[in-house]
């Protein structure tokens, strides 16, 4: 049965609404989250990038030619699968991250993709990126880099083959 | 009835009572009827037009540009802080709050077994409204364009990217600061209004399966949550990080915990575990109306021999569930009822309604226009007819009740007899005058809590007709002070005991005030009593 309103159901009600408000306070903002340790420098090694076909394109000779519909005679085939890309940085001498990264698509035909958060400690750190985008062989691609990092700095480490490899940015 | 008799058989229905006892204590403050904890949709519903008015204002004010954000949200915060200020903060703290009764929301219903068989729509279409509702909330936060909108976008899109959706990693879109333009603000604009739109358009498809929703909760109620969510915005008013520098790392930031506790968690597990998450509760959330559970009730049947197609169980039925269809019996009648058995909640409150269902029909078998198999109105007139055969005394008293509320057989006695309906709403108010006719000195009518019922209408529908507001009612020449009215749930048994005795008393000072006028019992009673 509904009571009559009264006062003392008043005070009741206001004093029921204050640990809503106190609720919806603090939770608004607090408590704080520590996202990067005081200390502490964010690299972000990041790239898309297309590794080297697994298989040279070569030529067709006129009898494959003539077995193929007239529209998709193209003289030369050329495979679409992408070699897997792999990528090492080392900091100070001691490896900081390696990875294989195998191209994406279907047919294995699309840019590979990295992206990798690294938190190192704040100071001057000697970094050595290196990049091979076929399947065999040395690192094509080799970078370094001596550089000053501040305590909640974001080093972004990307790579353009067209900008000569490795581009460091802050 | 199965499910529920033991509140504490399950954690489920041990929770349940917990609640159950949380919400009687809020009773004493709010009443029934304003209580919080019975309108947490309906709150819901209401703090999403604060958000709307108050966003309109802000975004009314806001500058849709990378430079511009920040210092539109700042002047808005620091130089308009007696309006705008207040309305940027009663824009966050509402937000806030509709998380808060949408989760509670969720909860109750889940413990009240609110999710399964006739229900099962509702539940399903609620679950996309907590990604929405997210979806919506997080996005705002971007718009400040401030430490925290990096931090939050950098990690939503370091989440995203755990599936290799794009070309390129989102991510890549947020390396330096001029990766971000002006169009990039144009598309959160887009998203932070569009969001809403579909949470709101997902709000309105989520009621669809119920009548006479509640989106508006009692006035006392709206007003003393929107001072409160004035006053706190008053004394923490939203502020700003710093602004956004995408060649920085936000090292410290104060989330809105109600919303982005995600970002936190990912950061604490992975983006795959944090996919793992959100998307194994979601399928769970989804999934329960599948998990084993009681069998749906036996539903409503229509008698058209004995229905005239009056609509009243059209009318009363809480889940749309009875419909009228054009008459195809041959009688010369316009419509007739049709029960749709998917919706159909099997809680007699139909029959309730239908004016069929009166006991005072001559014949030896009372069948009525629409009822339940479960518990035929026949066979209820009939347990009345034997309760007040049976009863001695002076001050007899019948107690109707209610399966799902406080268990009226344990105040049966020589002098007083308890009848427990599927719900009260089932009850038709003819069979009040029938009992007071056949000797009993008062009816007393009980079940769930008022605002509770599990039904959602039987109790309000009960109180209309009995104070003759809403058809059947009961008729004028039965005293309303032989009548009383008093909603206990389960745990409220020991109330319901004394307000049955204080109601014997006032019936007792009744009787002696009344003596000597005699009731004229009705005919198929007559050897009775």
């Amino acid at each position: 049965m509904t009571a009559a309103v009264s006062p003392v159901r008043f005070v009741a009600q206001l004093f029921l609404y204050v640990p809503l408000m106190v609720l919806i306070g603090y939770f608004s903002t607090l408590p704080v989250f520590v996202h990067l340790p005081q200390g502490q420098a964010l690299i972000r090694l990041t790239f898309s990038v297309a590794g080297q076909r697994l298989q040279e394109c070569r030529e067709r000779s006129p009898e494959e030619l003539a077995k193929l519909a007239p529209n998709m005679r193209a003289a030369m085939d050329c495979p679409r699968e992408r070699a897997p890309v792999t990528v090492e940085l080392e900091m100070d001498g001691k490896p900081l991250y390696h990875v294989v990264v195998p191209p994406k698509g279907l047919k294995n035909d699309l840019p590979s993709t990295v992206y990798r958060r690294l938190a190192v400690l704040e100071g001057s750190h000697h970094f050595v990126a290196r990049l091979r985008d076929r399947a065999a062989g040395e690192f094509n691609y080799v970078q370094e880099k001596t550089l000053e990092l501040r305590s909640g700095d974001s080093l972004v480490i990307d790579f353009n083959p067209a900008q000569g490899g490795f581009i460091f940015r802050r | 009835m199965a499910t529920t008799s033991n509140p504490s058989r399950t954690p489920r229905l041990a929770l349940l009572h917990a609640l159950q006892a949380v919400e009687a204590a809020f009773d004493r403050a709010f009443g029934p009827g304003g209580n919080p904890w019975r309108h947490l949709g309906a709150l819901s519903f209401f703090l999403f037009w604060v958000i709307a008015v108050t966003g309109i204002y802000v975004y009314a004010l806001f500058d849709t540009s990378v430079t511009g954000a920040y210092r539109s949200v700042e002047h808005l915060a620091r130089e308009q802080w007696y309006l705008g200020g207040v309305m940027r903060s009663l824009h966050r703290y509402a937000s806030d709050a509709f998380v808060v009764t949408m989760l509670l929301h969720l909860l109750k219903e889940y413990l009240g077994g609110h999710y399964y068989n006739f229900r099962w729509f509702s539940w399903l279409t609620g679950v996309p409204l907590l990604w929405l509702a997210y979806a919506s909330g997080i996005g705002g936060y971007w718009l400040v364009w401030d430490q925290l909108a990096q931090f939050s976008i950098i990690a939503t899109a370091e989440w995203l990217d755990f599936f290799p959706l794009f070309g390129e990693p989102l991510m890549r879109n947020f390396l330096a600061p001029r990766s971000v333009d002006d169009r990039f603000f144009s598309l959160l604009i887009f998203l932070h209004i569009g969001i809403p739109l579909l949470l709101l358009l997902g709000m309105w498809i989520h009621i669809q399966r119920i009548s006479r929703p509640v989106t508006i909760p009692p006035r006392v109620l709206g007003w003393g949550t929107l001072i409160t969510l004035i006053a706190v915005s008053v004394a923490r008013p939203a502020v700003s990080h710093e602004p956004a520098d995408l060649s920085l790392v936000p090292a410290v930031v104060q989330p809105d915990w109600y919303y982005m506790f995600v970002h936190p968690l990912m950061y604490r597990l992975s983006p795959g575990q944090l996919w793992a998450f959100a998307g194994g509760s979601t399928l769970l959330i989804a999934a329960l109306p599948l998990l084993p559970h009681p069998k749906p009730q036996p539903v409503a049947r229509v008698s058209l021999a004995n229905c005239n197609g009056c609509g009243r169980c059209f009318a009363d039925c809480p889940y749309a569930a009875v419909i009228l269809q054009p008459r195809n019996d041959g009688r010369p009648l316009a419509r007739q009822a049709t029960v749709l058995p998917d919706l159909c909640a099997g809680c007699g409150i139909c029959a309730g309604a239908c004016p069929s269902s009166t006991p005072f029909r001559s014949g030896e078998r009372l069948v009525t226009g629409i009822d339940m198999p479960r518990q035929p109105i026949g066979l209820v007139r009939a347990e009345l007819e034997r309760a007040l055969s049976r009863m001695q005394g002076t001050g007899r008293i019948v107690v109707f009740g209610c399966d799902e509320a406080a268990d009226v057989k344990a105040l049966a006695g020589t002098d007083t007899a308890a009848i427990s309906l599927i719900c009260a709403g089932m009850l038709p108010p003819s069979f009040v005058e029938y009992a007071v006719r056949g000797g009993a000195a008062g009816v007393l009518i009980t079940g769930c809590r008022d605002g509770d019922c599990l039904y959602r209408l039987g109790n309000r529908w009960v109180e209309d007709r009995i104070r003759g507001e809403r058809q059947p009612h009961l008729r004028i020449n039965v005293p309303r002070e032989r009548v009383r009215i008093a909603w206990a749930d389960r745990q409220d048994l020991a109330g319901l005991k004394r307000e049955l005795e204080a109601f014997r008393t006032s019936l007792a000072a009744l009787s002696e005030a009344t003596a000597g006028q005699a009731r004229p019992r009705p005919k198929r009673m007559g050897g009775h009593g």
